[in-house]
């Protein structure tokens, strides 16, 4: 008999939905049905059955062709690799569990390489600004419960985040919004009329690139000073309509996306949206969050800042102390500028993402992928490792973009013999310890290193 | 002064951290003993005269040396980092941090720097004759308080965050620079000689910027009090004087607000 399983996470976007149903085959190996996903939420399980799926790690031969090999010889290569370079790039982690991260942290400490995750091409503005500025920032659950005025600035969950807007911020009944989206003010900031800004009540039409000046205008009017008649292509009594609507409001909650954070000035566009969001508690309670792509991609924040102190852009090439600063650590920038002789993408596809260019420089060394999948960076690689996929083959802790974590399942058996980020990547740590007549401390210490069930393996 | 002089004769291969090339560390020293100096290409150790040819003697004291860099140095970070006293002076670019949290001496690059220029500067003068890249006499990420003090001049242009979380000092970028001018600046002065695009003085609470060329996007969170007659770096001219960020939280003084100016040259 096919089975349900119940309160299953989703792998997908930051909403990280935790209350989804599969239905799994007699044999637990595929996934028959879903229900609550959304589309895109139901696709990734569905995925795992893709009979086309690579389950051996493939390596690029002379002639460009590709072979398979070995788990044992991919670890080998990707070892070595990594040893050789004088500062290899590790980055990605859209896609995995915590322990995962945890044991690249492990790898990368080893190979003094530079520990980077999406947030480089994604919220990485985000952390500049909260380093800078704070954030005074909340749960969903929170959102659900209490905010009446929400403001989406430059993001579009009704695409992005599909279930966002039904689970927290728009239509679900709280505690104290017991009308649901009839007692909430909808504020979308979008040059577009995305679907998200139809659904708004205000929908102030910015133009592109101009977000600190607006947000300029509105702490100049909440301080009770005048400010010209147009501002970022908005008008003055629009400007003066949403400031009161916020002013008034018992809780307000900003969400920003992309739109807010990767426009001119980046990190100062969030920077002053916090800034915002403190002159707003001198009138109500207000609060701010990051609209988190990937239902993970919190975590390398959380478990990089707890490994090294840093969460993104890390650079452990000193072998002394860990070195922060995007700009210079980060991805992209160490790509254009040739900085790095060694990358290894997990669980994102740097081929699809990056600049073409920075793909260009990244191609004149080794370049390895660890991914369940055949993606654009997999398909240039010298070596593509498949592994399990989290959340679908393999549970693990996953932090949703409010920080909060969440234990995920695994609703079906991955592939017989392909390993999990954390098995694959504790094994290339062996193997450079091995190689460099070292003791393997991490995994000596592996209980307290992560102290999950699978410690006694 | 005592001059040493460096001649690089090879290319790394990624970039080497040269945070051991500044008066204070050379002091005392015999061009061998230079030569020995660790500095780093990714986590690879290696030896300053791995690359550089080291000549000439250096005075016993940073302040009596001078170091002469007689090439490009397009690949090398941290030039006169944390220098105290004495003087640097490169013949091209130089990468990132050139005087990065410098506290004294001087710094003169005769081509262009790229970011992180003067970053967390506390005293001392830099010179660029060429172009800068981002954050110069920025603070560092994370930091409130950025550049303390010192002059830094850009002779060309300069891209964005120019004197971020800056508390005291002088910038001067000669041509144009991008956007961020000042941002949370609470005190210091910035002199923009050509245009900005805009942000100038956003979420600022203290000091002063003059714009003698042009804002395209000026913030709403200044407002022009008054016309004034100033001179600054041998420019006299009538400016249009504003005050803001108006949007951002200021101190007190005599019961009035002390806010920061904007003198922006009048057409
Ligand atoms: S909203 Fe996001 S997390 Fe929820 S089911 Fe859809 S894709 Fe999955």
């Amino acid at each position: 008999m096919p089975k349900w399983i119940t309160q299953v996470g989703c792998p997908y976007c930051g909403s990280s939905c935790d209350d989804l149903e599969v239905l799994v085959s007699d044999d637990g190996k595929k996934v028959l049905e879903t229900r609550n996903a959304c589309v895109i939420g139901n696709e990734i399980f569905h995925h795992a059955s893709n009979p086309n799926r690579p389950t051996r790690p493939r390596m690029r031969q002379e002639d460009g062709t590709v072979k398979e090999i070995t788990y044992d010889e991919a670890i080998d290569y990707t070892a070595k690799a990594l040893l050789k370079a004088k500062k290899p790039l590790i980055y990605g982690f859209g896609s995995t569990n915590c322990e995962g991260m945890s044991a690249v942290g492990r790898v990368a400490e080893k190979a003094g390489a530079v520990l980077d995750n999406c947030a480089s091409i994604c919220h990485g503005p985000s952390f500049l600004a909260i380093f800078d500025n704070g954030y005074p920032s909340c749960t969903l659950g929170e959102v659900k419960n209490r905010a009446d005025v929400v403001l989406f600035w430059g993001c579009n969950p009704m695409h992005a985040h599909p279930r966002h807007t039904s689970r927290y911020s728009i239509f679900p009944r709280g505690f104290f919004t017991t009308k649901g989206n009839m007692q909430r003010t909808i504020i979308c900031v979008d040059p577009r009329e995305t679907d998200t800004a139809k659904l708004a009540d205000i929908h102030l039409m910015i133009d592109q690139g101009h977000d600190y000046e607006l947000f300029d205008a509105f702490r100049t009017v909440l301080r009770g000073h005048d400010i010209p008649d147009v501002v970022a292509g908005i008008k003055k009594e629009q400007i003066l309509e949403a400031a009161g609507k916020m002013k008034n409001g018992r809780f307000v909650m900003i969400f920003y996306g992309m739109g807010c954070c990767h426009t001119d000035g980046r990190n100062h566009n969030v920077d002053i949206a916090i800034s915002t969001t403190r002159d707003l508690n001198s009138h109500t309670k207000a609060s701010i969050m990051a609209m988190r792509g990937h239902y993970n991609i919190a975590g390398p924040g959380q478990v990089w800042s707890w490994q090294f102190g840093f969460p993104y852009c890390v650079d452990l090439s000193r072998g002394t102390h860990a070195h922060m600063n995007p700009g210079e650590t980060s991805s992209i920038d160490l790509a254009m500028r040739d900085e790095v002789d060694c990358f290894v993408n997990v669980g994102t596809d740097a081929g699809a993402h990056f600049p073409i260019e920075a793909v260009r420089h990244l191609k004149k060394h080794p370049f390895i992928t660890v991914d369940p999948n055949i993606c654009m960076a997999s398909e240039i690689s010298d070596l593509h490792i498949p592994v399990r996929i989290v959340g679908v083959e393999e549970p693990g802790v996953v932090y949703r973009m409010d920080n909060v974590p969440i234990q995920f399942k695994k609703v079906v058996d991955g592939p017989d013999g392909v390993l999990s980020d954390e098995e694959l990547f504790d094994r290339v740590y062996e193997r450079m310890c091995e190689l460099t007549e070292t003791e393997p401390i991490w995994i000596l210490n592996r209980g307290h290193a992560h102290g999950s069930s699978t410690a006694e393996q | 002064m005592a001059l040493v002089t460096l001649k690089p004769y090879k290319e790394p291969e990624l970039y080497l951290e040269c945070n051991n090339i500044s008066p204070d560390a050379f002091a005392g020293k015999t061009a061998a003993e230079i030569s020995e100096l660790e500095v780093r290409e990714g986590k690879t150790r290696v030896r300053l005269g791995d690359y550089f040819e080291v000549s000439g003697k250096p005075g016993d004291t940073a302040e009596q040396t001078e170091i002469h860099i007689a090439g490009d140095c397009s690949r090398i970070k941290y030039l006169g980092t944390k220098m105290t006293a004495g003087s640097i002076k490169v013949d091209g670019n130089a990468d990132m941090y050139v005087g990065g949290w410098m506290k004294g001496g001087k710094i003169h690059v005769t081509g262009n720097v790229h970011s992180f220029c003067g970053i967390a500067m506390e005293g001392g003068e830099i010179t660029v004759d060429g172009n800068a890249e981002n954050y110069v006499g920025s603070a560092y990420r994370g930091d409130w308080r950025g550049m303390r003090g010192g002059t830094i001049r850009i002779r060309g242009n300069a891209g964005n965050d120019i004197g971020t979380f800056m508390l005291g000092g002088t910038i001067i970028i000669e041509k144009n620079a991008f956007i961020h001018v000042s941002t949370h600046a609470e005190g210091g002065c910035v002199v923009i000689k050509g245009d900005v695009e805009g942000r100038v003085g956003g979420q600022m609470v203290k000091g002063d910027i003059y714009v003698l060329g042009k804002i395209q996007y000026m913030l709403p969170g200044f407002k022009k009090i008054a016309t004034v007659e100033k001179e600054i770096d041998g420019v006299s001219a009538r400016f249009n004087h504003y005050i803001g960020d108006l949007g951002e939280r200021h101190p007190r003084s005599k019961g009035k607000e002390i806010y920061a100016n904007l003198f922006v040259m009048a057409s």
